[in-house]
């Protein structure tokens, strides 16, 4: 079962294009994770942008290539950083009240003066830390998939 | 007299689009009908968003961020849409799926 039927073939066109959209689908992934805020978008969906952003690298450039860069470990990690963040914003407030206030009561850490500036900086932190969990969660979940066709662990 | 335009363009795309639709339900295999909805609908979604800029850009000219994002969008589509398609295209043809012939009948 080993180098199965096809390797990866390169396409100069595909290859190009990719080259060419990557860093615009992940700067309006970045974009919808910051508006999510005050409008549509949010965390998850610009996650789920910006995960697609490397299923779109994985698939122009070959699994083994795309491996090199970035190893199943370090997903892993982004993976639990993201929700670190989360809950870390989140006992920010009870840390900043000495426990007068709900977890993830985000109008009360004192980042600046006002109480709504407040909860809308910390709901961006908390989108940021969301947006990296899925991002991770989705290019780990197509690493599988793509190993699980060719090769069992290394890929090529 | 701008409604006019806007309209007309608004009405080409969803002419092309509907020309993509019909292409998808009547051609035989797979090969025609990417062909037919590759080119139609990157024309027809390009036109109708265009429609939308030029309204856009005439009635609400205060907000002309709305207009760089529709352009933004509309080159996108163009640059993005073709690729795809070229890929459909050539993966099909890479895994054997054999074009169709005269006298074949409809896959």
């Amino acid at each position: 079962m080993k180098e199965k039927e096809r390797p990866h073939e390169r396409d100069v066109v595909v290859e190009t294009i990719s080259r060419l959209m990557i860093p615009f689908i992940q700067l309006f992934a970045l974009y919808v994770i910051i508006h999510g805020a005050g409008g549509p978008g949010g965390g998850f969906q610009g996650g789920v942008i910006f995960g697609s952003s490397f299923v779109l690298f994985i698939i122009a450039f070959g699994i083994g290539k795309a491996g090199k860069r970035v190893s199943e470990a370090k997903l892993a990690v982004l993976t639990s950083l993201g929700v670190y963040i989360f809950a870390g914003v989140g006992v920010l407030c009870l840390i900043f009240t000495l426990g007068a206030v709900q977890y993830l009561n985000y109008g009360f850490v004192p980042l600046t003066s006002h109480f709504a500036e407040n909860r809308a900086l910390c709901m961006d932190f908390v989108e940021i830390g969301i947006g990296i969990t899925v991002m991770a969660a989705i290019t780990s979940i197509f690493f599988d998939l793509a190993w699980g066709r060719s090769e069992e662990g290394g890929g090529e | 007299m701008l409604e006019v335009v806007v309209v007309l363009v608004l009405v080409l795309g969803v002419f092309f689009l509907f020309v993509g639709a019909i292409g998808l339900l009547r051609f035989p295999d797979f090969y025609t009908r990417l062909h037919a909805t590759g080119k139609c609908d990157t024309l027809g979604v390009g036109l109708v968003i265009l429609g939308l800029l030029i309204y856009h850009l005439f009635y609400y000219s205060d907000s002309l961020l709305v207009c760089v994002k529709l352009f933004f969008l509309i080159l996108f589509i163009f640059i993005s849409n073709p690729t795809a398609t070229y890929a459909l295209m050539k993966a099909a043809y890479r895994t054997g799926v054999a074009p169709w012939k005269l006298g074949d009948e409809r896959r």
